[in-house]
């Protein structure tokens, strides 16, 4: 136990642990859209997420920027986040819906047992993650420097950088957006209604599998977000970086309450959160297990997360 | 269940039901040639007798491991074998996801690993034991605290439903590695514990049974204790707790309201395949020689359960060709490269991409995964209750797509 | 309809496959059989991590070895070696099994590898047993040579060699007054660790632990600045040493980076990025493999593609040395271990005079380690640090 880090590092922290939760969070969504309306954990959503980071660092080496190069001006910097984000939000939603339908589809057409889907799943997130292995060569990729180090602003030991600032504020504003999306359109008002009830839905004339290729397509588009802020936190990204990122953002659902897209997002802020201050009290090796065991914990209490499981019930 | 679909599932077993059909002596007689088959399997003066030469280092025999050792790939597949069957219980019987099912073999093989070393910090540092023991005493040692383990997760944590509870048994085996990986406590981390005791017994001539390079012994004494385990769980399954699992797997609600105590049978479910995972360790352990924290990663836990799901749930025959499969097929993939004349690494834009089998022997086996479960979604081995209820609900699916 | 059609076609499939094999094999037969002499066909084996995470650490080790092989097949008229390769992933529990099977096939007299010191505490055993004769090219355990493993030889100086040079380094050299000590908890970190932290003694001021896979570095960074540190010695492997400087200077430190021979190689730099590694440090007791001496780097980046990666140099001298042995006529495994234990020659590319003491480490007075420091985005003034 190591109280003077986490006291003297507090500040910092709460920085760090909210852009990471934010990271979690997208991902998050992902996982609890497709469990809201399919009940079925997306194992492959991990994959969905680390080709939007390989898509973020391609686009930037085609633009010319490579871990190597110098810094762009702040101009640059911001058409760079902005094109890598709509590229790899794209390339991840198309992925994600390629997988919906070579991996899924057949499975829904033939009313198979959720078991069978997750299988599926396990076997399309082996697929994807070792087919990008083999073309990246199973190469760490290193993420140009985009964003200055310098921060924004310090006040009493306490500093926010312009990537954590954005991070956070463009997690959040998906979010919203998202929020919007599903409470208020005519696409939402779908996939709530398949959410609440799929049969009585189709029966209403809602087109059942498009719905669900919209679901699948809006995770990807978050997880694609997700990879461009991962590629510019962490700095660099590998075939095999969904695996965990995947099971952190799934227990941020649960924690949240899977299915919920407010939970999503308060429980990644949490779990980041939670991981910032605990690294810092018992060692950055205990991460996992403090955020497990605060998750075990939780669930004791709150058996369905902390804002509980309702993407069809309740308004969003 | 409509005679239509009666009709439809002979048809999909014929073969099963065709080999029922035999008299109960041709039945036990074609088991046991079986069963003989399966101890042979590793011989190699086996494969030559029926004029199949091994070739050495790059040929091929059909269906043989050339490029692992396959007494060795066999052991593989049977404390896998193991562990699915274990598992089967928890899932296929009792219907409880558990993704953390590696973290059970964890302990039986730690159990073993510390108690038999004499490396072991039990010794060398804490002085809780004066001597290493014999790995045959510690095996029942490491069944029972796997079994312990199993309870202790299942208590808090058998309350919760469906993919909670996946995300918290993950999570258990996720602590298990954490805590191995730990340099400084017992487990003593990457490093390890090495000289792990073998099991007992010598050939006439004075040498080990289970010694380190022909891993035949190891094999069968695997292969025996898996007909060993295999019956138990069949009579288990028949009893009243099977029936009470099963019960429970169709709906937990109407189980508790007839009077099946769930909490307590799903508990037993836990222990029983917790006890067989740790089982499966210690078996590991006693040929392993060495066991450390990097056998014991997130993706065996997933393996396991691919291997369940893709045998069948719910039924022992599955899981242990699902146990078999997951194992062998990788390992197969590796021998199969330069037959075809497959080319090991083709350049596309200029990117070298390593397509050697052994390299995409994971791309094949996941998309064997998607393939199977699109066409046999009861698994390739079901259960015939079970795929029956399949059946119905494939005729359910709603005509909206 | 549809299922027995898909049956019927998986079937023939499988069918096709079986047949197909089967008579591919026949077609390999002949030409082999027909071969004829008894030296025709020897291979040696190369066993490491050629998939999965650590897969980056190794294959370099596999292509040099593979060049060394086709250089020796062009050189000498009818020779026909071949490499074996062995794919542990670098996990202990694939090992053995792939020892089994190396140790079964005959024409296979030696092995370079395995590469790590996990997959060695099983695998050595197995080949100890069989009489196959191994070098390593990057096995640092220093325990390794203690198990009266007979064909154990390493070609490189263990990490009790490079650990103190680490210390000696940071406190003579960089004058480093408070360091932060952090490692990945690998055997071979905290081996390093432990001999770092022996020299340095009250200077380390605080330490942390990382896992491997880790990505996430924020808590580690916070922690490092607010120790008010000057340097920090990283103990573990590139993939999280990368991203850790990457968020370190991220973070605004400025002091000294110091790591072992698992950061060096080329991912260290180009994943980091020339600006933030710039001046960090790693050593190895190996020589730069990317100023390897005669034409290797050349002829590598010419069959490859790419630069030589750390350790390629070290494999590609140590596969000669086996392809030596066979010129000499040692073609069987017995033959070629007492080749080694009185082998006594120098590397075309490392320049290291390998000969081994009879433990199988490497001859002390060999051993160097060398510091290199990042510069312009490549590793740059190889410093030989003082042995005492």
């Amino acid at each position: 136990m190591n109280f003077d880090d986490l006291i003297q590092g507090f500040p910092d922290l709460t920085t760090t642990g909210l852009a990471q939760g934010s990271i979690y969070a997208l991902v998050a969504l992902g996982y609890t859209l497709v469990y809201g309306v399919l009940r079925l954990i997306n194992f492959a959503h991990s994959e969905v997420f680390m080709f939007g980071s390989f898509a973020a660092l391609w686009t930037w080496g085609i633009m010319g920027y490579d871990s190597n190069s110098g810094r762009p001006d702040l101009g640059m910097a911001l058409l760079l986040i902005l094109v890598a984000l709509v590229v790899a939000a794209l390339f991840s939603g198309g992925v994600a819906v390629v997988l919906e339908t070579v991996a899924y589809r057949p499975l829904r057409k033939r009313n198979a047992p959720p078991l069978a889907f997750l299988i599926s799943a396990i076997g399309a997130s082996f697929v994807l993650a070792e087919a990008m292995g083999a073309v990246t060569e199973r190469r760490q990729k290193g993420i140009p420097s985009i964003l200055p180090n310098e921060p924004l602003f310090s006040a009493g030991g306490w500093t926010i950088t312009p990537l954590q600032l954005t991070t956070f504020v463009v997690a959040l504003g998906v979010m919203f957006a998202l929020d919007w999306f599903v409470a208020k359109t005519r696409f939402g008002r779908g996939i709530r209604a398949v959410a609440q009830d799929a049969d009585t839905a189709a029966l209403m004339g809602v087109n059942k599998g498009r719905v669900i290729a919209l679901v699948f397509l809006l995770g990807g588009l978050l997880a694609g977000v997700a990879g461009v802020f991962f590629n510019l936190k962490q700095g660099n990204t590998r075939f095999n970086v969904g695996f965990l990122i995947g099971i952190k953002a799934f227990s941020a659902a649960v924690l949240g309450g899977i299915g919920n897209l407010r939970g999503a997002l308060v429980g990644g802020l949490l779990l980041g959160l939670v991981e910032a201050y605990g690294a810092a009290l018992f060692g950055s090796n205990w991460t996992n297990v403090i955020a497990f065991v605060v998750l075990l914990v939780l669930l004791m209490f709150r058996p369905t997360g902390l804002l509980g499981e309702s993407l069809g019930r309740a308004r969003a | 269940m409509t005679t239509d679909t009666i009709k439809k599932q002979r048809r999909g077993l014929h073969l099963g039901n065709r080999f029922r059909a035999l008299p109960k002596s041709a039945r036990i007689a074609a088991l046991i040639a079986f069963v003989v088959l399966l101890y042979v399997l590793p011989v190699k003066g086996f494969y030559e007798n029926l004029g199949l030469p091994i070739p050495a280092g790059d040929g091929y025999l059909p269906l043989y491991t050339t490029r692992s050792d396959m007494a060795n790939v066999l052991f593989q597949c049977g404390y896998y074998i193991l562990l699915a069957l274990g598992l089967n219980v928890v899932l296929g019987y009792a219907g409880l996801l558990d993704l953390g099912f590696f973290g059970f073999f964890a302990v039986g093989a730690y159990t073993v690993a510390l108690l038999t070393s004499p490396d072991s910090k039990l010794i060398t540092e804490y002085n809780w034991l004066e001597s290493p023991w014999p790995w045959l005493v510690t095996v029942p040692i490491a069944v029972a605290l796997a079994m312990l383990s199993g309870v202790l997760l299942g208590w808090p944590t058998l309350r919760l439903r469906g993919d909670y509870l996946a995300i918290v048994t993950l999570g258990f085996a996720e602590i298990i590695r954490i805590v191995a990986k730990n340099q400084d406590w017992i487990l003593n981390g990457d490093r390890g514990i090495p000289s792990v005791a073998h099991p007992p017994g010598t050939w006439s001539d004075g040498s080990p049974i289970f010694g380190i390079i022909d891993w035949s012994p190891y094999y069968w004494l695997v292969l025996t204790v898996i007909i060993l385990v295999i019956f138990l769980i069949r009579n288990l399954a028949n009893s009243r707790v099977g029936r009470a699992w099963v019960a429970i797997r169709e709906d937990e609600d109407a189980a508790e309201l007839m009077g099946v105590s769930t909490f307590k049978f799903k508990l037993w479910a836990f222990a029983i395949g917790a006890a067989i995972g740790g089982l499966s360790g210690s078996l590991w352990a006693g040929q392993a020689n060495f066991v450390n924290s990097a056998t014991f990663s997130l993706e065996n836990s997933i393996l396991v359960l691919a291997a369940v799901v893709l045998g069948g749930a719910g039924s022992i025959g599955g899981a242990i060709l699902g146990g078999f499969l997951v194992i062998y097929v990788p390992e197969w993939l590796r021998s199969v490269g330069d037959v075809f004349g497959w080319p090991d690494s083709v350049e596309v834009f200029g990117v070298h991409i390593d397509v050697s089998p052994t390299s995409l022997r994971f791309v094949i086996f996941g998309a064997l995964l998607i393939v199977v479960m699109i066409y046999r979604p009861q698994g390739l081995w079901p259960n015939r209750r079970r795929a029956a209820e399949l059946k119905d609900r494939q005729k359910e699916v709603a005509p909206v797509e | 309809m549809r299922q027995r059609l898909a049956r019927v076609l998986g079937g023939v499939a499988i069918l096709a496959l079986v047949a197909g094999g089967a008579a591919a094999c026949k077609k390999d037969e002949a030409p082999s059989t027909g071969g004829g002499t008894t030296v025709s066909g020897l291979k040696i084996g190369f066993f490491g991590a050629l998939t999965g995470d650590n897969a980056g650490l190794v294959t370099p080790g596999k292509n040099g070895a593979e060049l060394a092989i086709a250089e020796y097949n062009a050189a000498n008229p009818g020779a026909d070696v071949s490499l074996v390769p062995f794919d542990s992933q670098g996990s202990p529990d694939k090992a053995a099994a792939l020892a089994t099977s190396a140790v079964a096939d005959a024409k296979i007299i030696g092995i370079v590898g395995p590469a790590f010191s996990g997959e060695s505490e099983v695998a050595n055993p197995i080949f100890d047993q069989a009489g196959m004769p191994t070098i390593t090219q990057s096995a640092t355990r220093p325990s390794l040579s203690s198990k009266n493993w007979k064909i154990f030889h390493r070609g490189v100086g263990n990490d009790l060699s490079q650990g103190p040079a680490i210390g000696r380094y940071l406190k003579d050299v960089a004058k480093a007054t408070k360091v932060f000590i952090v490692d990945d908890q690998s055997a071979y970190g905290t081996g390093l660790r432990d001999e770092v932290k022996k020299i340095l003694g009250p200077v380390v001021i605080g330490q942390d632990k990382v896992t491997e896979k880790q990505q996430e570095f924020g808590p580690v960074v916070t922690a490092v600045k607010s120790s008010g540190a000057d340097a920090v010695f990283y103990g573990g492997y590139t993939p999280e040493a990368a991203p850790f400087l990457k968020q370190l200077r991220a973070g605004g430190f400025k002091g000294t980076f110091i790591g072992g021979d698992g950061l060096y190689d080329a991912n260290m730099l180009s994943v980091t990025g020339k600006a933030d590694v710039e001046g960090a440090i790693v050593t190895c007791p190996c020589g730069p493999a990317t100023a390897a001496k005669g034409n290797f780097v050349a002829d590598f980046k010419a069959k490859f593609g790419t630069d030589p990666g750390v350790y390629a140099d070290v494999a590609y001298d140590l596969t000669k040395v086996f392809l030596e042995g066979f010129k000499a006529g040692k073609t069987t495994r017995a033959d070629m271990q007492a080749f080694l234990g009185t082998y006594n020659g120098v590397g075309s590319a490392t320049g290291v005079t390998y000969k081994w003491e009879a433990n199988g480490e490497l001859d002390p007075a060999q051993v160097a380690v060398w510091a290199f420091t990042a510069k312009d985005g490549a590793w740059a003034n190889p410093t030989q640090i003082p042995k005492s």
